[in-house]
């Protein structure tokens, strides 16, 4: 039965950039571990003859023309941004001190 | 800064064998994005480009380019690639502000094409076969400008800015397998290998693959293992580099280096190095960790692409004349060796040399134009050669000129001057400047008995049977006629007044 350690919870969480305490590690762990084999049930179920799929719906190359639509204006694209400079999302220092 | 060691590339080869794995990055040529209709087109204002699709809005959904899909086919095929009867998309997840969604949408274990090959051609001809190992689709990340470090800089930034006109343009994505057994050859392998890409890119016309300007980028992965040994060494991944050059002195550089580190009995790290163009050296970057673990899933928003075997039949179909076959059917055209061919595929002129021969031209005189007098005058002014103001209609019509007997050698290549001196075409140039070649023979006539009349002692040594003297004759009359008229004529001329036949 495929489950989730703790241990790849914390990893997930820190890949999610999520601050988690050890309580909430354990609580979390738990839960996840839970949800993972309700999902595997499924693979119990399907046969041979079911593919995997990763879309309920029954369609393929779903495509558009090439050709360009309006785009929103830079106010636009920024009025959501907490912070702006130069016309450009402003985003905090990448890399830290090291 | 510490010294980087390097071992000399002779001593590195004789114990090592290189092991490349090259992946290149193209841009493709669409009017829009790969998953939205936002406009590619380069030079705009800043986030002037950019709708909730490509900025990961909540709610928005993406749809995919046709063309970018059919770019993709196109280049596949091209590589002599299988391509996927069914293949999806897949998130790339990672964060980093470069993408405002979080992840990439690229593809991950299901590229649409895989499996492949391309012959390349070294500078002797030596063809050197490199298996494809995927093409798949992706998309283009946005553009940071550091702040506040030394020169732009990540390192010491306070903060970065971020334009998102270039998230989600279409990247094609080629991976090569592990290219092994070129030995020193490698990275002349490395370097003709994206050349011949390039070309290959340019010929479907899908992108126009300018790596100045980014639209063509490198990375180089290279490990190095003992000539006995059975399995790789470990790699490092040298990434972005973005002139053919460069890649050939990466690859150097980084087998000196590697050679180094295991001569000394140390162990070579996985990481990401920076290639640097002023001195040709790498430096190291990130460390490889666990941390970077994308997390691939299928992407959910996407149904899964499944190009019709019809559809992949007829793109095969359409396929234009890969560009290594063509270049070897001109050679064989031209009539020229393997060495002078290189020397025009250095020179860049081999669509100005087909387009001269398309316009009436032959293809020795073509090729001695745009060879000599018009290399050397690209080559001094630090322009290409489609950059002459020079069409290859004009230098057939000289061409022409030339072998009608108008012009002569050295009056074709004042007109030559003439049209590059912006003094209009080359019957322009002929009529202003007054270039013809003398071959009314009255006049010609007159100057011939000027010139004997004027060397008596010379027209006495041939009328002697000294036939080889003319020369100093014919020279008078060249000169006497400013160069204007066909030497061989005045020639036949001379020796009929001196009664004097040849042989």
């Amino acid at each position: 039965m495929p489950g989730i350690t703790r241990e790849e919870v914390a990893h997930l969480a820190r890949l999610a950039r999520l601050e988690l305490a050890d309580e909430e590690l354990d609580h979390f762990a738990g839960q996840l571990d839970d949800i993972i084999g309700a999902v595997a049930r499924v693979s119990e179920v399907a046969d041979q003859d079911v593919p995997p799929t990763s879309h309920p719906l029954p369609l393929t190359n779903v495509m558009r023309a090439d050709e360009v639509r309006p785009s929103l204006t830079p106010e636009q694209a920024l009025s959501g941004a907490p912070a702006q400079e130069q016309q450009r999302f402003k985003v905090p220092q990448i890399l830290g001190e090291d | 800064m510490t010294v980087t060691e390097l071992l000399s590339y002779e001593a590195a080869l004789a114990e090592y064998d290189p092991v490349m794995g090259l992946e290149v990055h193209v841009e493709l040529g669409t009017k829009t994005k790969m998953f939205c209709g936002c406009s590619t087109e380069l030079g705009q204002d800043a986030n002037a480009q950019t709708c909730p699709t490509c900025l990961g809005l909540p709610g928005a959904l993406p749809v995919v380019n046709a063309v970018g899909v059919e770019s993709a086919i196109k280049i596949g095929l091209a590589l002599n690639c299988e391509i996927a009867e069914w293949c999806r998309f897949a998130r790339k997840n990672y964060f980093y502000p470069d993408m405002p969604k979080n992840f990439q949408t690229s593809q991950y274990d299901e590229p649409i094409a895989f499996d492949g090959y391309l012959d390349v051609q070294l500078e002797d001809g030596e063809v050197f076969r490199v298996e494809i190992e995927r093409a798949h689709m992706e998309e283009d990340t946005g553009k940071s400008t550091h702040i506040g470090g030394a020169t732009g800089r990540i390192h010491g930034a306070s903060h970065s800015l971020l334009d998102y006109n270039r998230a989600g343009i279409p990247l094609i994505e080629i991976v090569t397998k592990p290219i092994q057994g070129a030995g020193e050859r490698a990275p002349e392998v490395a370097k003709a290998y994206v050349a011949e890409l390039r070309e290959l890119i340019r010929a479907l016309g899908v992108s126009e693959a300018r790596m100045d300007k980014g639209q063509m980028r490198c990375d180089v992965n290279l490990s190095l293992m003992r000539k006995d040994a059975a399995e790789f060494g470990t790699r490092s991944e040298t990434k972005n580099v973005n002139s053919l050059r460069s890649v050939e002195r990466a690859a150097r550089f980084e087998i000196q280096r590697h050679a180094a580190i295991l001569e000394a009995g140390g162990k070579v790290v996985q990481e990401t190095r920076h290639f640097h163009e002023d001195d040709g050296t790498t430096t190291a970057g990130r460390i490889k960790d666990n941390a970077e673990d994308y997390r691939y899933f299928p992407e959910p928003d996407l149904v899964p692409v499944a190009p019709a075997r019809e559809w992949v039949e007829e793109l095969r179909k359409g396929l234009p004349e890969l560009p290594r076959v063509r270049r070897n059917r001109l050679r064989e055209e031209w009539g020229v060796s393997e060495v002078e061919m290189q020397a025009i595929l250095n020179a860049g002129a081999v669509d100005a040399i087909v387009a001269t021969t398309e316009a009436g031209a032959d293809a020795a005189s073509a090729r001695k134009w745009w060879m000599g007098e018009l290399a050397r005058n690209a080559n001094e002014k630090g322009v290409s050669l489609e950059e002459l103001p020079i069409t290859p209609a004009d230098v057939a019509r000289v061409s022409a000129l030339v072998a009608s007997g108008d012009l002569n050698d050295k009056l074709a290549r004042q007109v030559i001057e003439g049209v590059l001196a912006g003094e209009g075409t080359p019957d322009q140039v002929v009529e202003k400047r007054g270039l013809k070649v003398v071959s009314d023979d009255g006049a010609l006539g007159a100057a011939v008995d000027e010139a004997i009349a004027g060397n008596a002692a010379v027209a006495d040594k041939i009328r002697g049977g000294k036939v080889a003297a003319v020369g100093a004759l014919v020279g008078a009359v060249m000169k006497a006629t400013r160069g204007q008229a066909d030497a061989a004529k005045v020639k036949d001329l001379i020796l009929e007044k001196l009664g004097v036949s040849e042989g």
